[in-house]
């Protein structure tokens, strides 16, 4: 007599504990369209495709801004001294340390292509101010050289390289 | 009648929140002690079903306002990029287009319920009259969600429903220009119309917080009418109503599933995939199918503001049945008189929706007369009047007593149902004598709940639109990108950016301030053959070419009684290709009798007959690479699902995504009426 209870115990409670469990992935499938809309819909991700950005009216010691996905990239045309700054200083010393030659493609030391954006908390940083003529954030003080790196300040990075390539000696494309 | 204070909080912190907030004990006595008559039928699932549906409403709601906007100039396009580019944007809104109409499914036969079995009678009159209130913020929240799509129906509801207000004495024309904030419909209303739409749907969760403290407060009514006498005649909420409740919810969504996945746009109008234009009135308006009873007792009423009165009278008329209702015996099962009035009340309902839909004229305005009159004497005549002379039958002495009778009603309406779509068919013949030839019914590809697009017959379509429909006809809402997406011609990323970098696309201004045209990208939209409208017409003799992105949801045909109801089993949707396949080879000699403009042609399926178009397409036209013949059949076939896929292209998505949610519902479905056969398996016994 107690067998047959018990057996049918089980039984019943596979069928509550089935039942429920369909009903819970249920639920979690139906979140997944909720939250999937949340994320760059088709016409902003097909936006986000590279650019290419002309040279040529770029004069020596100009950085132009320019807009890639939103964000603004800065293309810098440095001159002598300034890539001189960026390459006398000890690389060990820095915050983030990074030599100045692996922040720009080999042979084009004068073009420096970097995302304008303070890795402290997103403000645009200003080209040719602060102690090291490099950037300088107006926000919280944050002082990056000619090669973009940070020297001083609350931000804990140097500005970040955007994927780019050179397609002739004038012409690059970012992204 | 709230439940016994059974709830004992478990553990530590259980319990100091309850000392704090008794919120535990709320829930528990609320939805879980809560006695509930025992011999409540499914009728009584629709309100559980009714607070899902406002959940669905409203999360899907402010998902789709991350993505909407609401300006004239924008609206139109925001959807059409939530339906293309927002993942699962197509869900969202069909989701949310198809749920109001099911929410309003809903909400009738929860009315019809509480008029049957009399749950508007003492002490309920307040929770009726809360219901009647939850009813008309349902109707104003739709019909403002109606507009935001900012189609063509959209402009024009907005347009005659806050034109009812014009028919006030005196202020009328002041009040509906305060309405709009214009002088006209335009961005004011709709930027208004957006914000109460948003509003509106948290009123009616407040409110039915107070529907649901109301029904706590004086209990459930039950099939009997009578009052619970003892603990025998209820039972817990949870789990016996919990299960009950769950297993109906889901199989209302595998019907809201079906309409979402195999039929999104049945219950649309598809006027409404035609922008709004304030200088044309589509000739056929209708309101969505749960407004059409009141649409027709509007029209019924040859004087404005007798019918407008009528109108707001049809409705309001509902907060006063209880009183208007004189008998003591809640539940029509023992009002035999009763009972047959309230089913012929309901077929008069149906018959003025019915009428709702048809044109306001000669027979059907005298229909919509009668039937208006007798929606009226139902409450104002017969209500009154039975109480007072119907032989009621003897109520049992309590529920448990009445459990083993079983009532019919759920046959009686069916067998109703069946004897009004009969008695309607040849009406329905009758209207459909109009001129314009049926197109015939093709077959294709992505019909039926397994179909999904032909890719080759898309890249045939797409040939024919770039040679011959694109020199006229712009594409607007479509990026050569989308030749690439899943579901669609399959071409590569690399094809589609060729045909891109073929396009001439308008750009700048350049550094010198200047507009230059430069080789298009896969991220740029199909360019229009005219720089704007007035020189598309200048070019086509006065003419319109429209934008074809959409044309294959916005052209369709008459179905008629019963073929619109066959339509819904048989998931036939394609009245828009159909048309279209039927339109481009409809060209005939005009008959003599009819006199055509220079530049105009007769098409049969071109309702008025004359068209601006010339026969579009000749055999030989566009050769195929892969073999298909150069006949116009095959051109028609092939443009016609073409401009489908342009209208809908995530169609494959939606039905492969439909049958794992069909399967799922219907094994949890499966799953749920064992359970609530189990759970429920020591009341029967």
């Amino acid at each position: 007599m107690t067998t047959v209870s018990s057996a049918e115990h089980t039984r019943r409670d596979f069928l509550y504990i089935a039942t429920g469990a369909v009903g819970a992935v249920g639920a979690a499938a139906a979140l997944v369209p909720l939250i999937a809309q949340m994320n760059p819909d088709a016409s902003t991700i097909a936006a986000g495709a590279p650019i290419e950005v002309d040279l040529s009216p770029i004069t020596e010691g100009q950085v132009i801004k320019v807009f890639w996905r939103g964000k603004p990239i800065f293309v810098g045309h440095r001159s002598k001294k300034e890539i001189a700054e960026a390459r006398k200083v000890n690389v060990a010393s820095l915050p983030d340390p990074q030599a100045d030659e692996k922040r720009v493609k080999e042979g084009k030391d004068q073009w420096l292509v970097l995302i304008g954006i303070c890795t402290h908390l997103g403000c645009i940083p200003l080209a040719h101010q602060g102690e090291y003529a490099g950037f300088f954030c107006p926000c919280h003080g944050s002082q990056y050289d000619t090669s973009g790196r940070i020297r001083s300040g609350p931000a804990p990075t140097n500005l970040p390289l955007p994927p780019y390539e050179f397609i002739s000696d004038t012409k690059i494309r970012i992204g | 009648m709230s439940g016994h204070p059974t709830y004992q909080p478990q553990g530590a912190l259980m319990k100091w929140v309850e000392r704090r907030l008794p919120i535990g004990g709320l829930i528990h006595s609320s939805f879980v002690a809560y006695p509930t008559p025992r011999n409540l039928n499914y009728w009584w699932t629709f309100g559980g079903i009714l607070s899902f549906m406002l959940g669905v409403q409203i999360i899907t709601g402010i998902v789709l306002a991350m993505h909407y906007t609401p300006h004239v100039d924008f609206a139109f396009k925001s959807v059409e990029t939530i339906m293309r580019d927002v993942n699962y944007g197509w869900l969202l809104r069909y989701l949310h287009a198809n749920g109001s109409a099911m929410f309003f499914l809903a909400v009738y036969v929860h009315m019809f319920r509480g008029m049957y079995y009399g749950s508007y009678k003492e002490p309920r009159e307040l929770l009726w009259i809360l219901g009647v209130i939850l009813y008309l913020l349902m109707m104003a929240t739709g019909f403002m969600g109606y507009v935001l799509p900012w189609g063509q129906m959209s402009f024009w509801a907005a347009t005659v429903i806050t034109n009812l207000f014009s028919a006030i004495p005196i202020i009328g024309e002041s009040v509906v220009t305060f309405l709009w904030g214009g002088y006209s419909v335009g961005n004011p209303t709709l930027n208004r119309f957006y914000s109460l739409h948003y509003l509106l749907p948290f009123v009616i969760a407040g409110v039915v917080v107070l529907h649901i403290w109301a029904l706590h407060v004086v209990g459930q009514n039950n099939p009997t009418g009578i009052e619970p006498k003892s603990e025998k005649d209820t039972l817990a909420f949870t789990p016996y109503a919990t299960v009950k409740d769950s297993f109906l919810m889901v199989c209302f969504c595998i019907v809201l599933a079906w309409f979402v996945f195999y039929l999104p746009n049945f219950m649309g109008h598809a006027d409404n995939y035609i922008p709004a234009n304030p200088a044309v009135t589509p000739t056929h308006i209708v309101p969505e199918w749960y407004y059409l009873p009141f649409y027709a007792i509007l029209r019924a009423i040859p004087n404005k503001l007798m019918g407008v009165t009528a109108l707001l009278a049809s409705i309001v008329i509902l907060a006063f049945l209880p009183w208007l209702d004189t008998s003591k015996v809640r539940s029509a099962r023992y009002r035999p008189v009763y009972r047959q009035f309230f089913w012929l009340f309901v077929v008069v309902c149906i018959g003025l929706g019915w009428l709702g839909a048809k044109p306001a004229e000669g027979g059907y305005v005298i229909a919509s007369r009668i039937l208006t009159f007798y929606y009226f004497a139902h409450f104002l005549i017969v209500l009154p009047l039975l109480g007072i002379f119907e032989k009621t039958k003897p109520l049992p002495n309590s529920i448990s007593e009445s459990v083993l009778g079983k009532a019919k009603a759920g046959a009686a309406a069916l067998a109703l149902a069946v004897a009004l779509g009969a008695s309607m068919t040849p009406q329905a013949a009758q209207a459909q004598g109009h001129d314009v030839a049926q197109p015939p019914q093709l077959k294709w590809s992505f019909s039926g709940p397994f179909g999904k697009y032909n890719q080759a017959q898309l890249q045939r379509g797409f040939k024919i639109y770039r040679e011959v429909c694109a020199n006229c006809h712009s594409l607007e809402l479509l990026s050569f990108r989308n030749l690439a997406e899943d579901g669609g011609p399959g071409y590569s990323p690399a094809q589609a950016a060729t045909v891109a970098a073929e396009a001439k696309i308008k750009d700048g201004p350049n550094d010198a301030g200047e507009m230059f045209e430069r080789a298009g990208r896969p991220a740029d939209r199909f360019p229009a053959p005219f720089p704007n409208d007035a020189a598309a017409r200048a070019a086509n003799g006065g003419s319109l070419p429209p934008d074809l992105s959409v044309i294959a949801k916005a052209r369709t045909y008459e179905r008629g009684f019963p073929w619109f109801v066959i339509d819904m089993f048989t998931q036939y949707q394609e009245q828009g290709p159909d048309y279209i396949a039927a339109l481009v080879k409809g060209y005939e000699e005009p008959p003599k009798s009819m006199n055509m403009p220079a530049g105009m042609s007769f098409n049969k399926y071109f309702p008025g007959h004359m068209i601006g178009m010339a026969a579009p397409l000749q055999a030989g036209q566009v050769t195929f690479d892969d073999g298909s013949p150069a006949t116009i059949d095959q051109y028609s076939q092939d443009i016609s699902a073409f401009l489908m896929w342009a209208a809908e292209p995530h169609l494959n998505a939606r039905k492969r995504l439909g049958l794992q949610v069909m399967i799922f519902l219907i094994v949890f479905a499966g799953l749920l009426y064992f359970t609530k056969k189990k759970v429920w398996s020591d009341v029967h016994a």
